[in-house]
């Protein structure tokens, strides 16, 4: 063996003592303890360009405990600011995993709609669940698909059945604060035929964790004719170490939109996927991050033609501060037979430091001939004549520098659909670029 | 109050080493409208660009105070909040940053903090003023100067100079690209600006705009310097002969600065 595999901190009895005190059934318990053993041998991933050898993916307390709370008023400020007072929409609300508050609107509940955490889930609805739980991502795809099959300790399913359109935001928060913590969470999506629903979700580590770890792998099925708006707001302290995967699947006709807000402050390793499976689907991706202090990340966008006739846009803007170094990767795959499809990436990077660094790697890869597929990717400082521009009406150059940079982040930050989650996206990137 | 001064003397600019504006002087006072004109390629928007502070400008000798404050001494932001403002001939576009977000920002830079402007004030003005230069409502909301068209641009640069109320501007070539009916709305904004307290430098290659803002003196730019001044009938003759005539005058062959 040429790698070396560092010992998982925990062994195969932990990994059954867990899912008996969870009260999950055996196909659960099996997958578990089958990405465990998959998870002592698998190597990790290796994103282009970024060395994660030593980042710590797999030290992690992985057992404890939410408080619930049985109203709204109970909920840490930060948290009740995001669901907003007035918003009516429904809210599932996690503490290092575990469900601590839940609103589903009745309506939706007589709709057939379920808003769960993953561990009622899997007791309630496993037969659903079985149908799509692992089935856009592989288990055994690195050593961190397998871990995190294998502790997965949290996670929301959200289910809207053919046909019914959820006309408000349903949203998920998840909040990590216990010390040295892992947050292993699982979400899917399904929007089966003919439905709608917009979905947020924030990931929220308090500095309280110290030293911590975040697995997050969220899986989104776009059925026919369905249309999803997925949002997302990831804020993980700096000692907390990310790994983010965010997958989906769009069914003929299918029309899937993201806005990812990745302003984690720790080390990162995101993967976004869509597989464009059915004719005539298509997918909107937009992606803002800003990099500070000495962190590392990588993101990784992936957007897979299969079907015919089928459409992608990838946006992605990023910028770099101080010593960060960021890699953005973005890939369109336009399968053999996908004819007439149409994909087109856009990443662009603004370096605000000397010190800092950012890639951006666009790559087409086309096994079609009738197809449409452009790509542009840009790294560049501050335009000095816009600089110059904003100065000369006597705004001081920080300033002018912050009002660039939000403009430059504004397309993500509009398109999120829930006001609170807008403004703290916009808060975010206000106090990273201070 | 003392009248406001902008006072140039024996200004020398080069950009990238090479020397475009050779000896320029100009005194403008509080309640002055001047022209600065002549043909292409004199030095007239490097005068503009190096009292702003431009970073492509390089001021090699001389000297530009604002009420005998050394201009040259200033960051582009404080020359602005020291009360100089340019009407530039190629504002930037700022994507993502609305005109009313901006426009804020800048006249609470100079307000300082703890004196921010009051939201439904800020409001109030902002609509006047857009109403005067007959602007969409909807400009307030779109990004700077983003997608808009030249005539747009260019009252943009005039509700900029109402809003933030400065005690001098320059407007460098503010009636390139306009229509007639934008030239009298730019004009109506400038004239509203007319008082003791502001003074004003246009430059303009046409006496079309010197119809619509009645300038109290004219200066023609040859070879990076003034060659002759006078009052509003200068640019009336220069409208007629040309400059061709005052170059024979002058014994001038070539009047551009680049080669």
């Amino acid at each position: 063996m040429s790698t070396q595999i560092k010992p998982l901190p925990f062994d195969a009895e932990n990994v059954i003592n867990f899912s008996s005190n969870r009260r999950e059934p055996e196909w659960f318990k099996n997958i578990r303890v089958k990405a465990f053993g998959l998870a002592q041998q698998l190597p990790l991933p290796k994103p282009e360009k970024t060395r994660i050898e030593d980042w710590n993916f797999t030290n992690f307390n992985y057992e404890f405990n939410g408080t619930p709370v049985t109203s709204p008023e109970e909920l840490p400020d930060d948290v009740r600011k995001l669901i907003g007072e007035d918003e009516k929409g429904s809210v599932l609300i996690h503490q290092n995993g575990a469900a601590v508050f839940r609103n589903l609107s009745q309506s939706l509940r007589e709709k057939g709609v379920i808003f769960t955490d993953l561990s009622t889930a899997v007791q309630k609805y496993g037969d659903l669940l079985q149908k799509y739980y692992f089935k856009t991502s592989q288990i055994d795809k690195h050593k961190l698909t397998a871990l995190h099959a294998a502790m997965v300790n949290g996670g929301t399913f959200l289910y809207v059945p053919k046909n019914v359109q959820v006309e408000l935001p349903v949203q998920s928060v998840s909040i990590q604060d216990a010390p040295s913590s892992g947050l292993v969470t699982h979400t899917i999506v399904v929007a089966e035929q003919g439905s709608s629903v917009t979905y947020v979700e924030t990931y929220l580590s308090q500095s309280s964790v110290g030293e911590g770890v975040a697995n997050v792998i969220s899986e989104v099925y776009v059925g026919e004719n369905a249309r999803v708006k997925f949002g997302v707001v990831d804020h993980l302290t700096e000692g907390v170490v990310g790994y983010v995967n965010r997958q989906a699947n769009v069914a003929r006709d299918g029309s899937l939109q993201w806005a990812l807000g990745q302003m984690n402050d720790g080390n990162t390793v995101s993967e976004n996927m869509t597989t464009l499976e059915g004719d005539g689907s298509s997918v909107d991706i937009k992606a803002v991050s800003i990099g500070s202090g000495s962190q590392r990340q990588n993101f990784d966008n992936h957007i897979r033609h299969v079907g015919k006739a089928t459409n992608s846009r990838l946006l992605v803007r990023g910028v770099q501060k101080d010593a960060a170094n960021s890699i953005f990767n973005a890939v369109t795959k336009i399968e053999h037979g996908a004819s007439k499809a149409d994909g087109e990436q856009t990443q662009r990077v603004l370096m605000l430091s000397e010190k800092a660094r950012g890639d951006a790697n666009p790559i087409l890869l086309i096994d079609e001939y009738d197809v449409i597929a452009g790509h542009a990717a840009s790294v560049g400082r501050v335009d000095p004549a816009q600089l110059y521009y904003l100065m000369s009406r006597g705004i001081r150059k920080e300033a002018a520098e912050k009002l660039i940079v939000e403009g430059f982040l504004k397309p993500v930050v509009d398109l999120l659909p829930i006001e609170g989650v807008k403004k703290q996206l916009a808060g975010l990137i206000e106090r990273k670029t201070r | 109050m003392a009248v406001p001064e902008l006072k140039i003397e024996d200004l020398h600019v080069s950009v990238e080493e090479k020397p475009i504006v050779k000896g320029f002087n100009l005194d403008i006072k509080g309640g002055e409208i001047h022209a600065l004109m002549g043909p292409n390629g004199t030095g007239k928007s490097t005068v503009a660009s190096a009292i702003m502070g431009h970073p492509k400008y390089e001021v090699t000798r001389g000297r530009a105070t604002l009420d005998g404050k050394n201009l040259l001494e200033m960051e582009v932001d404080e020359r602005a909040r020291a009360g100089l403002f340019l009407a530039m001939q190629y504002p930037s576009e700022v994507s993502g940053v609305t005109n009313a977000d901006f426009l804020r920002t800048a006249i609470n830079g100079r307000r300082g903090e703890g004196n921010e402007i009051p939201l439904m004030k800020f409001i109030k003005t902002l609509d006047k003023k857009m109403n005067l230069l007959e602007m969409d409502q909807s400009f307030a909301e779109r990004y700077v100067n983003e997608g808009f068209s030249g005539g747009e641009k260019k009252r943009n640069e005039i509700l900029q100079l109402m809003m933030l109320e400065p005690k001098f501007a320059i407007l460098d070539e503010i009636d390139s690209g306009l229509d007639i009916d934008a030239l009298k709305w730019v004009a109506k904004g400038v004239n509203t600006m007319r008082s003791d307290n502001f003074g004003c430098l246009m430059i303009t290659h046409y006496q079309r705009l010197l119809n619509y803002i009645k300038p109290d003196r004219v200066h023609v730019m040859m070879n990076g310097r003034i060659v002759t001044s006078g009052g509003p009938e200068l640019a009336l003759r220069l409208e007629k002969e040309g400059y061709d005539g005052l170059k024979k005058d002058l014994g001038i062959k070539d009047e551009t600065v680049e080669a």
